[in-house]
């Protein structure tokens, strides 16, 4: 069977800003690949290429084994990809209902919006998904004053809402409590039990290590390495981590 | 017994309850708008009683529906583009750029009729040009159509070399009487465009996916492009769009006279901006309403016979004007910061 995903010798430069250099990075049907990196090493740069945001200086991009040229983010999301941005991409002045359906919204031929169906499947969402319990929040509550943790809420739950099957986490953690960070970490081992696969990036090793099968070390924007967390201890991981960070180098 | 009374007062206070919940939630959301709503009222009501011979009668209103729609037509879309977080100073200038073609087209053929739809297409090529020249440079919209403004009427001069151009025949026909006539010597055929541009407007605003791209532009463009909102399109159909309305008002107002001066649209800029920020469209984008706008340009439209007919010279018009816009964007500011 094809790769889910399979980049190779992705360049990426901003500027004089050389973000990513030779990079190849593969993605299986069924695995939860997580990336790791210093600050500035280029994961978030890495993703938005494979989202459609950034476009690859150089190297190619198969999807299902499958050569794409010219991605964009419309067309990665036909390709089944899904993300939650570090950065969240929510629109703060804009109501719940909006944010969830941001940039595809549900519409008919002419482009008419369907908003009671986005009400109501955001009203859905909110109890099953997003555990907002207040009586004050509702589907056309602007997200402006939404906590830290709740905004990163909605963004998480609106990239499971639409199903993909690549999902991609850039620090999802970030902002979410304990529980909701467990409950976080369960959604992805689901996420591998349906079959699915997921990048999931996060600055805490042991978030990495206890949900992936296999980590991919980036380092000032190539791949320094690579291991299956069956082959390695934690221990080993983080000691290797800290000396690329030290020295740039796994051994 | 007690049980009793429980059982029966409970629902119904339940109900009260909720009715006043759906109340503050409504006010809240609509607060900018009751906010212009208030304005309007009061204006209209000590207009009434302080100058009633003026405000009572129906001449002031058919003058207002006749002189209104001018900039209206453009403030409305205008409102999309300013919630889109950019600016468009060049409408005025289209305004004119729209009766050259009129009058090139009208003067070949001698059909009012082709005039007006070549005035309506040069305008959208106009806006359109403005919006290519926003998105494919990267200039702030503010400063491009600076720009544009003075290009376009550097357009109108050059083209008809300013001479006005004058078409009575045009009065005759049928799509004049459409387009600036009257019916029952009341109603003035401006006011029912205004109307339909801004039931169209606020459909696309509000129940299109264009319009809730113009939403998310304003208040996070980074955002939208991360989502996928093909953020370049929307913002030349924009500007476009606001050439087709300006090209629309120029037609208009060149009907009304019957002649095309090359000077149409020059004072077009601070009532049509004016109209916008009136109706609490924040400057910073994201935020604003079509009912906010129209109502804006009314409460504009009054102040200046409001004053005339409570006999304050015309040395008072901008004073006070100045006075309610600023008064009024405070208002929406104060009411913003409260509400959230
Ligand atoms: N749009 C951009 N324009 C210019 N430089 C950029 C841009 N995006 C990323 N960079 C640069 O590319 C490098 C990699 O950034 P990237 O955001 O991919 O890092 P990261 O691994 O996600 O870091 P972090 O853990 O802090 O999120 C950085 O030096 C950054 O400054
Ligand atoms: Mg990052």
């Amino acid at each position: 069977m094809a790769h889910r995903l399979e980049l190779r010798d992705i360049h990426k430069s901003f500027g004089e800003v050389q973000s990513l250099h030779d990079v190849n990075f593969r993605v299986e049907q069924n695995e939860v690949v997580g990336l790791l990196g210093d600050n500035g090493a280029g994961k978030s740069t890495l993703i938005k290429i494979i989202t459609g945001y950034h476009q690859p200086d150089q190297g190619e991009m198969y999807f299902n084994g499958e050569l794409v040229h010219d991605l964009t983010v419309p067309k990665a999301r036909k390709l089944g990809v899904e993300t939650v941005y570090q950065e969240r991409a929510l629109a703060d002045q804009q109501t719940l209902w909006r944010n969830i359906f941001l940039g595809r919204e549900i519409k008919n031929a002419m482009g008419f919006l369907d908003i009671k169906k986005m009400r109501d499947e955001t009203h859905r969402l909110m109890v099953e998904s997003m555990g907002f319990t207040s009586l004050a929040v509702t589907p056309d509550s602007v997200i402006k004053t939404f906590s830290g943790g709740e905004k990163q809420g909605v963004a998480i739950t609106r990239a499971l809402y639409f199903e993909a099957d690549l999902i991609i986490l850039d620090e999802p953690t970030m902002g979410l409590s304990l529980e909701e960070t467990r409950k976080l970490l369960e959604f992805v081992r689901g996420i591998k039990a349906a079959g699915k696969a997921a990048v999931f990036i996060d600055h805490n090793v042991f978030h990495v290590y206890s949900v992936s099968d296999r980590v991919v070390v980036l380092d000032r924007g190539t791949v320094a390495g690579e291991f299956m967390t069956a082959d390695i201890t934690l221990d080993d991981l983080m000691e290797k981590m800290m000396r690329v960070a030290q020295t740039g180098s796994l051994d | 017994m007690t049980l009793h009374t429980e059982h029966s007062a409970s629902p119904r206070m339940e109900q009260s309850q909720e009715l006043s919940v759906r109340l503050t939630r409504f006010a809240r959301k609509n607060a900018s708008q009751l906010g212009i709503l208030s304005v309007f009222i009061i204006m209209v009501i000590v207009f009434v009683f302080t100058a009633p011979e003026t405000f009572q009668s129906k001449d002031i209103y058919a003058s207002l529906m006749f002189s209104v729609p001018l900039y209206g037509i453009v403030a409305l879309p205008l409102t999309m583009v300013i919630i889109a977080g950019e600016m468009d100073l060049s409408f005025g200038s289209i305004m004119a750029v729209g009766m050259v073609g009129f009058w090139y087209a009208y003067d070949a053929t001698n059909s009012i009729e082709i005039g007006f739809l070549v005035c309506l297409v040069t305008g959208f090529v106009a806006g359109l040009i403005n919006g290519l020249i926003v998105v494919g440079f990267g200039v702030p919209s503010l400063i491009a159509t600076i720009g544009m403004m003075f290009f376009w009427r550097g357009v109108v001069q050059v083209t008809i070399e300013g001479s006005m151009k004058t078409f009575f025949e045009a009065r005759d026909s049928t799509l004049n009487s459409i387009l600036v006539g009257e019916t029952n010597g009341f109603w003035e055929h401006e006011m029912f465009w205004m109307i339909v541009v801004a039931i169209l407007v606020w459909v696309i605003l509000n129940r299109h996916q264009f319009g809730a791209h113009v939403y998310l532009i304003g208040d996070n463009e980074a955002s939208a492009r991360l989502m996928g909102v093909n953020v370049n399109r929307t913002r030349i159909m924009l500007f476009a769009s606001v050439g087709l309305a300006s090209a629309f008002a120029g037609a208009m107002s060149s009907l009304q006279l019957s002649t095309f001066f090359p000077t149409l649209g020059d004072g077009q800029l601070m009532p049509t901006l004016s109209s916008v920020f009136l109706g609490g469209t924040s400057v910073f984008g994201g935020t604003g309403t079509i009912f906010g706008t129209f109502l804006g340009c009314f409460v504009f439209g009054f102040i200046k016979p409001g004053l005339v007919a409570l006999g304050l010279t015309g040395y008072w018009t901008q004073f006070i004007q100045g006075s309610v816009i600023v008064a009024s964007v405070a208002m929406h500011i104060f009411i913003q910061r409260r509400v959230e």
